[in-house]
């Protein structure tokens, strides 16, 4: 650990002064009217709100198709980490800045690119069209769109820890007769397997708020394919304010509680590490 | 100990003998993750650039420099304009308390700066509108003194700046964490000011960290489309930035017309791109080459 010696260095009641206003006002107040605008409803009426019919089906909608492309997300996205990692081939260097499109590209662009390339006319979507297969304006167009938001979570999880692999336990298991296959199973999965979790918890927890990406291609209809941020929209756009908090605050809790779920994994993984 | 990072590699390592597949698995897993990617990322892409110019070059033009799709990027410019100055400032400030000194709660200040990263834009935007809207609590005040926030441009900021507000402190925290505080010390000691150190020595050290921060903080700024929805209105040449001029168009079926302006926000995209791979390959070479350490004061060992 560097010295901290206190004192030394100035300007820590100015850093922490202008940390803590900007946080306060910018992020904590306006964080918590949804707290505060929900406490005013009765439990009742609260809990009629949150388990009403269209929005427990718009939960399903949300979680389903996150949990479904984070999955997905797990699997490629191990996959696209590792030939990064491990493969040298003419490009790579392309590929690799190419993986953090999704971070780059504005919501809406992805949106209604998805939504045109999977369209019963688009480039995708017309050669699925003859054999009955629809993708945009179903559940499968929602998880195509979270699939492409979610992706660099994994990748960038996991590369750093693919890159940190110490060569040397991989050329032990193999001169005591570890098949290649028995290699990566008992030795490579293992220890990239907290990093895929949290990849997995980061592209979930994204992937469950994404509004922009998903509402072109979703189709929106009500008990199908109306995500949960939709459906605030929906009921703010009706002045239905205590409606809108309601959910968000359910919305709110789940993504806290995965923040923390990923805070604790990271915190597990160090430890591991250190052991 | 040194405050300097040891260089870590990322080039791949030579494959070798015992710990590599073999040709074929090499190359079908090589070719699985590219088509992987080429279907979720180059395809939609691709499919911008092509729509966009499905009726032709002059009508992508037009598109572009109608009043409406310039005024939006007008706006859009302004927002990150405002929004980007102000989270570099909080982000240096956090980063700066949060590296240098010890105090209790640290962790949970860690975490709360995170928080925006976790709320989902629409709710971002929503919380907007429950202060300030309106039936918000401010919303009475401000109607009696004529002030609009909500569906007007102070509020598109204000979602713009909470959605963006983690990426400057996220950069630099764990770089200067990383850096330790031996120079600021060894400056301080010898005489230097407090904004003399931040400027002749903190700042360069963590300046391509900090560069990076504001490319990503300022592609978000620009590409922002869930909170601001919420808070903005729509209106056409008022309130409309690119990425909700981007939905209007789609929606109103001028589909070349909305992917021409699309595709000046993915070129925006692919710059922001671009410029991270470079300041990332600086960053590593910045390690490899640390500043010449004759030249630096000598360090305190504590």
């Amino acid at each position: 650990m560097p010295s901290k010696t206190r004192g030394v260095l100035p300007g820590f009641g100015l850093s922490l002064g202008i940390t803590c206003t900007y946080l306060s006002l910018m992020v904590l107040l306006p964080l918590a009217t949804v707290f505060v605008r929900t406490a005013d409803l009765s439990w009742s009426a609260f809990w009629s709100t949150v388990t009403d019919p269209r929005v427990v089906a718009s939960y399903r909608v949300t979680f389903g198709a996150s949990f479904a492309a984070a999955l997905v997300n797990t699997v490629f996205g191990l996959l696209v980490a590792w030939v990064l990692v491990r493969y040298q081939f003419p490009g790579r260097r392309l590929v690799d800045a190419l993986v953090d499109l999704p971070f780059a590209l504005p919501t809406a662009v992805a949106g209604i690119s998805l939504t045109t390339l999977y369209a019963s006319n688009g480039w995708i979507g017309g050669y699925l069209d003859p054999f009955g297969i629809k993708i945009s304006y179903t559940w499968v167009g929602i998880t195509v769109a979270l699939i492409f938001i979610g992706l660099p979570f994994v990748v960038r999880t996991v590369q750093p820890v693919l890159d940190d692999l110490e060569v040397e336990v991989e050329e032990a298991a193999a001169s005591l007769g570890a098949k290649r296959w028995q290699t990566f199973t008992r030795v490579v999965f293992p220890t990239v397997a907290p990093a895929l979790l949290t990849g997995f918890a980061l592209a979930f927890a994204r992937a469950i708020g994404e509004y922009g990406s998903v509402v072109f291609i979703s189709g929106n209809m009500p008990m199908k394919t109306e995500i949960v941020p939709l459906l605030i929209i929906t009921k703010l756009e009706q002045y239905d304010y205590a409606g809108a908090t309601s959910v968000a605050l359910v919305m709110l809790i789940a993504s806290f509680m995965l923040l923390l779920a990923i805070n604790l994994l990271q915190w597990a993984a160090r430890r591991r590490l250190a052991a | 100990m040194t405050s300097i990072a040891l260089p870590t590699t990322t080039a791949p390592r030579a494959v070798t003998r015992a710990t590599g597949e073999s040709r074929l698995v090499r190359w079908t897993l090589i070719a699985m993750a590219l088509a992987f990617l080429a279907l979720t990322l180059v395809l939609p892409l691709a499919l911008v650039f092509a729509q966009a110019l499905s009726k032709g070059l002059p009508a992508y033009w037009e598109a572009i420099k109608e009043p409406d799709a310039l005024s939006a990027a007008k706006l859009t410019l302004l927002i990150a304009s405002i929004a980007v100055p102000l989270n570099l400032a909080f982000g240096v400030a956090a980063a700066w308390c949060i590296t240098k000194f010890d105090f209790p709660g640290k962790h949970v200040l860690i975490t709360l700066i995170d928080l925006p990263f976790a709320v989902s834009p629409v709710i971002s935007g929503m919380i907007f509108v429950l202060l300030f809207g309106a039936h918000g609590w401010f919303g009475p005040w401000l109607l009696a003194h004529d002030i609009k926030i909500i569906f007007a441009v102070p509020g598109i900021v204000l979602a713009t700046t909470f959605v963006t507000a983690p990426f400057v402190a996220r950069e630099l925290i764990p770089l200067m964490q990383e850096q330790g505080c031996e120079e600021e010390e060894a400056a301080i000691v010898l005489g230097a000011g407090g904004w003399q150190t931040f400027f002749r020595i903190t700042l360069p050290n963590i300046k391509w960290g900090l560069l990076y921060g504001l490319i990503l903080c300022n592609a978000r700024a620009m590409g922002e489309f869930g909170a601001v929805s919420v808070v903005s209105g729509h209106i056409r040449g008022e309130t409309n930035t690119l990425p909700l001029h981007v939905e209007i168009l789609y929606n109103e079926y001028a589909f070349a017309a909305s992917f021409a302006v699309a595709s000046v926000l993915t070129l925006l995209a692919l710059v922001t791109l671009a410029l991270k791979s470079l300041v990332e390959w600086q960053q590593r070479r910045s390690s490899y080459h640390p500043a010449d350490p004759e030249a630096l004061p000598e360090r305190i060992v504590a």
